[in-house]
């Protein structure tokens, strides 16, 4: 249903970009293309590790470190995992999913996908200088912060 | 003179374009080469465990079947609206827009344009110090390196797809109030007339 949705979206916009510029629309393509196999080793990679992830790891053990009776050592534990990773949302997205499939709760994974997004403690170097020392203290703690608290409000909600 | 100066320019533009073109390819080659390599390694690494845990293997080949159909439904569509996003949608824009900034049509500005092109946040924080400097409020161009990172339109329909529309819905509104919240408090706390007074 979803697949089925973000495909026509793709279509629909593809009809229009073709109608407006037939040249653009080849190249989006092609960066489309080089994107995609840019992308392949991770994506067959993480394909691999979740089949024997779940080969092995019987999902009582997922339950019991990311399940329902998580603390908030785990949720601070994912949160800070999420800031240090430097994976590409595309592909921690999937992999975040697969992880509920089994038993997780939503809690530290939404903590894990917001940290990873939000803070970028291996950008920092290039955020400094571009920004400065306060604008990104500020900004990653700041980000940091809210993120545990958005991942409580998706648990509470959810 | 000047005519001549034109062709010259013109003619270090065109290297400058094949070079990059080269490179493209070089990277497009590279690319290949490691999608081949990973495919290589992951088959052994199965073959060794089907002869090792051959009672496993056929979970492990099942849920893996199941993630390489989902991704091949949804990725190739995800990748053309990043591409189409490139081109249609260039960082010239962004900061054409984002400099002048009225309240909130400036924050309102700042979250659409933040959601569509799909660069990496490395090339955010260049535009975010340009903005500032060409007098950008400051609350803005967080919320714009915020929502940039976070709330990316392709990006959502993966997460979608894989975890879920209510947790995607709740996960867009709750992140979107605290980027905002974030932008004011710290437009609050920093003068960034101190900030660039240097450059």
């Amino acid at each position: 249903m979803v697949a089925v949705f973000i495909n026509i979206f793709a279509l629909i916009l593809f009809i229009v970009s073709f109608s407006k510029n037939k040249e653009k629309s080849k190249q989006a393509l092609k960066i489309a293309i080089s994107k995609g196999i840019g992308l392949a080793p991770q994506l067959i990679s993480l394909i691999a590790v979740i089949g024997i992830i779940f080969a092995f790891l019987p999902p009582e053990l997922i339950k019991e470190f990311l399940g329902e009776d998580f603390s908030l050592i785990q949720v601070g534990a994912a949160a800070l995992f999420g800031a240090l990773m430097m994976i590409p949302s595309i592909i921690a997205l999937p992999l975040a999913g697969s992880l509920i499939d089994a038993g997780a709760s939503y809690t530290p994974v939404a903590a894990f996908i917001t940290t990873l997004t939000m803070v970028g403690f291996v950008t920092i170097p290039v955020e400094l200088k571009e920004l400065g020392k306060k604008i990104t203290i500020y900004r990653n703690s700041l980000a940091l912060l809210f993120a545990l608290l958005i991942s409580f409000m998706i648990g509470v909600f959810i | 003179m000047t005519a001549a100066k034109d062709i010259e320019n013109q003619n270090k533009k065109e290297n400058k374009k094949e070079i990059r073109a080269k490179k493209r390819e070089q990277k497009l080659k590279k690319n290949i080469k490691k999608t081949v390599k990973t495919l290589i390694f992951w088959v052994i690494i199965l073959a060794v465990f089907r002869y090792f845990f051959p009672d496993h293997f056929p979970a492990a080949i099942s849920m893996s079947s199941r993630y390489l159909k989902e991704m091949i439904l949804v990725f190739p569509a995800v990748l053309i609206v990043m591409g189409l996003d490139d081109l249609w949608v260039p960082t010239t824009l962004v900061k054409k827009y984002l400099g002048h900034n009225s309240s909130l049509k400036g924050k309102f500005i700042a979250i659409i344009l933040g959601t569509m092109p799909t660069g990496p946040m490395y090339i955010a924080f260049p535009i975010a110090a340009e903005l500032l400097r060409k007098k950008a409020s400051l609350s803005n161009v967080i919320i714009f390196l915020g929502v940039w990172a976070s709330l990316k339109v392709p990006q959502l329909g993966v997460e979608i797809q894989f975890i879920g529309l209510k947790f995607s819905i709740l996960r867009f509104i709750f992140t979107l109030i605290s980027i905002i919240i974030i932008g004011i408090i710290m437009e609050k706390m920093i003068d960034t007339k101190v900030l660039f007074k240097n450059d």
